[in-house]
């Protein structure tokens, strides 16, 4: 088999004195998608977190695509990585966020051409034709030129992930991105992920979307109190939860 | 079960009486009748001396004292900006050290009035009567006399940038906190380094708040040189002083300089309603 492209051992995080990862133990395939639910406080937006880097774990061990996140090992000590360091490691790995975080000072277009320009040092014509493209891939080629305050919910999300997939990622991240949208503009982030999953892309999603989970999801992951719980097949867990915390759940949402 | 009267007819424009609001009419009445009375004082009384005020408005001294002022202005604005962001950013950092010494800035120069500041600036000289460079504690390599090196301009100055940047800390602290810290994560997600987020990201949406209470403050600081008489340094208030000092045409003089100040913020007002439309970016629909 080869190697995971996410693999997480016994991964810890405490707030203060509040644990909120009581030792996660998770892999991800290249080219998986991975759904991830459970009940709000069940720790699975912060495992995401950790992921990138964002949330600095306490015990455990994280690795994306082999790579040790946050630390250098030297022997049997572990040397916290550099500002510098971290960010070269988040380049690679895309991150969508509940509340889509656009940058509201910029138009669509400079939103995708941001990172591209200032972090990967591509020229402005070369990240405004990759923008463009984007932005055309997710449906918004008429957008480019629109504030984020322009934009409803659906077309900032999936501005939003075009911005991600401008750092060409190897992994992304989603954090319930669909949590903050009406329900009728859930369903044009969906069909965008949806094709990006069809590509072949590697991602761990964080959601409420049992059917997204079902129909797109490689696995399917039920979080409760820090744990993983029950880990299978989209369809199995969903149908048939062998837990009695992941029946109580999917009782409630289901 | 009543029969519901006919409505059609209130498709037609409605013609009502409308309310009476005589206290309007007074309150009208007044400010006309005082706005009369200044009028009538300025165009009259002869105390103003107008022909006066024409002689000096575009005087050698009196333009440069306004050549002064604006210099001023602009200097302790550019100066109190540049080192009032080191300041918030010194207060925001993690290193506690950085922080009590900001906020030990912060707490002297803005307990302290700015016209004693001035004082204390104008004779640094009793207090420092040599500056060198050297070594901390150690051998100095040039030193000099402080009032040879140090003239009223540079104290003028120096005296408005530092007390000028510590209310701009404040002001840019508060503009960097009002940045929804979820935009630091997206940058950072995205790989990019702090300094980047910072210059990129989190100022120019801060920019949004900082930039109304600055244009207020340089506002101020037009009218705050007038103190760095108290250096002394001669800019245009104190110029219209040693005017009046010979020719005892005290009123004229200060109305003259009043004239002045507001030719030169009204320009500022104007300045400050595009620099403000530019931050907006963004937030107009």
């Amino acid at each position: 088999m080869s190697e995971p492209m996410v693999r997480a051992e016994a991964v810890c995080k405490s707030f203060g004195h509040v644990p909120v990862l009581k030792g996660i133990d998770l892999e991800v395939r290249p080219g998986e998608v991975m759904c991830v639910v459970g009940p709000s406080g069940s720790g699975k937006s912060t495992f995401l977190r950790c992921v990138n880097h964002l949330e600095k774990i306490d015990a455990g061990r994280l690795w994306v695509d082999g790579q040790l996140i946050g630390y250098r090992q030297r022997g049997d000590r572990l040397h916290e990585l550099r500002d510098r360091e971290v960010a070269a490691q988040r380049r690679d790995i895309g991150m969508v966020f509940q509340r889509f975080h656009l940058f509201p000072h910029m138009t669509a277009l400079e939103n995708v051409m941001e990172a591209p320009l200032r972090v990967r040092g591509d020229s402005r014509a070369a990240a405004t034709e990759q923008a463009r493209a984007l932005l055309d891939r997710v449906g918004l080629a008429d957008r480019t030129g629109n504030y984020p305050a322009q934009l409803s919910g659906g077309q900032q999300q999936r501005v939003a992930i075009a911005r991600a997939l401008a750092m060409h990622p190897k992994l992304m991240l989603f954090d319930e991105p669909t949590s903050a949208l009406d329900p009728e503009l859930v369903g044009e982030v969906l069909d965008v992920m949806r094709d990006l999953a069809g590509d072949g892309m590697t991602m761990i999603v964080v959601t409420h979307e049992m059917g997204f989970a079902r129909e797109v999801g490689d696995s399917l992951v039920f979080m409760d109190d820090g744990l993983v719980v029950e880990r299978g097949a989209p369809k199995e867990v969903l149908t048939n939860p062998r837990h009695e915390r992941t029946q109580a759940f999917l009782s409630k949402v289901l | 079960m009543a029969e519901r009267p006919d409505h059609r007819e209130q498709r037609h424009p409605i013609k009502a009486v409308p309310v009476r609001h005589p206290g309007r009419w007074v309150a009208g009445v007044a400010v006309a009748v005082l706005a009369a009375m200044l009028v009538n004082s300025l165009l009259t009384n002869p105390a103003f001396n107008w022909p006066e005020q024409a002689k000096y408005l575009f005087s050698p001294p009196v333009l440069d004292g306004v050549r002064n002022t604006i210099w001023l202005t602009v200097a302790a604005m550019a100066g109190g900006v540049g080192f009032g962001i080191v300041l918030a950013l010194m207060r925001l950092s993690a290193n506690p050290l950085l922080r009590g010494a900001s906020w030990l800035y912060v707490w002297f120069f803005r307990g302290t009035p700015l016209f004693t500041q001035l004082l204390i600036w104008g004779n640094i000289g009793a207090l420092f009567p040599t500056l060198g460079l050297g070594i901390p504690f150690g051998p100095q390599f040039v030193q000099g006399q402080t009032n040879a090196l140090y003239s009223a301009a540079a104290a003028a100055a120096l005296g408005l940038i530092f007390n000028e940047a510590a209310y701009m800390a404040e002001i840019v602290r508060g503009g960097i906190q009002s940045v929804d810290h979820g935009q630091q994560e997206a940058a950072a997600a995205l790989g990019m380094s702090r300094a980047q987020t910072l210059r990129r990201i989190v100022l120019p949406q801060a920019m949004r708040v900082i930039v109304p209470p600055t244009g207020n403050e340089a506002i101020s600081m037009l009218k705050n040189t007038s103190l760095v008489a108290a250096v002394p340094y001669l800019e245009l208030t104190f110029t219209a002083q040693t005017i009046y000092a010979t020719t005892y045409q005290i009123i004229p003089m200060l109305v003259m300089v009043c004239l002045w100040y507001l030719f030169l913020s009204s320009l500022m007002m104007v300045g400050q309603f595009y620099l403000e439309r530019h931050y907006a970016k963004g937030h107009r629909r």
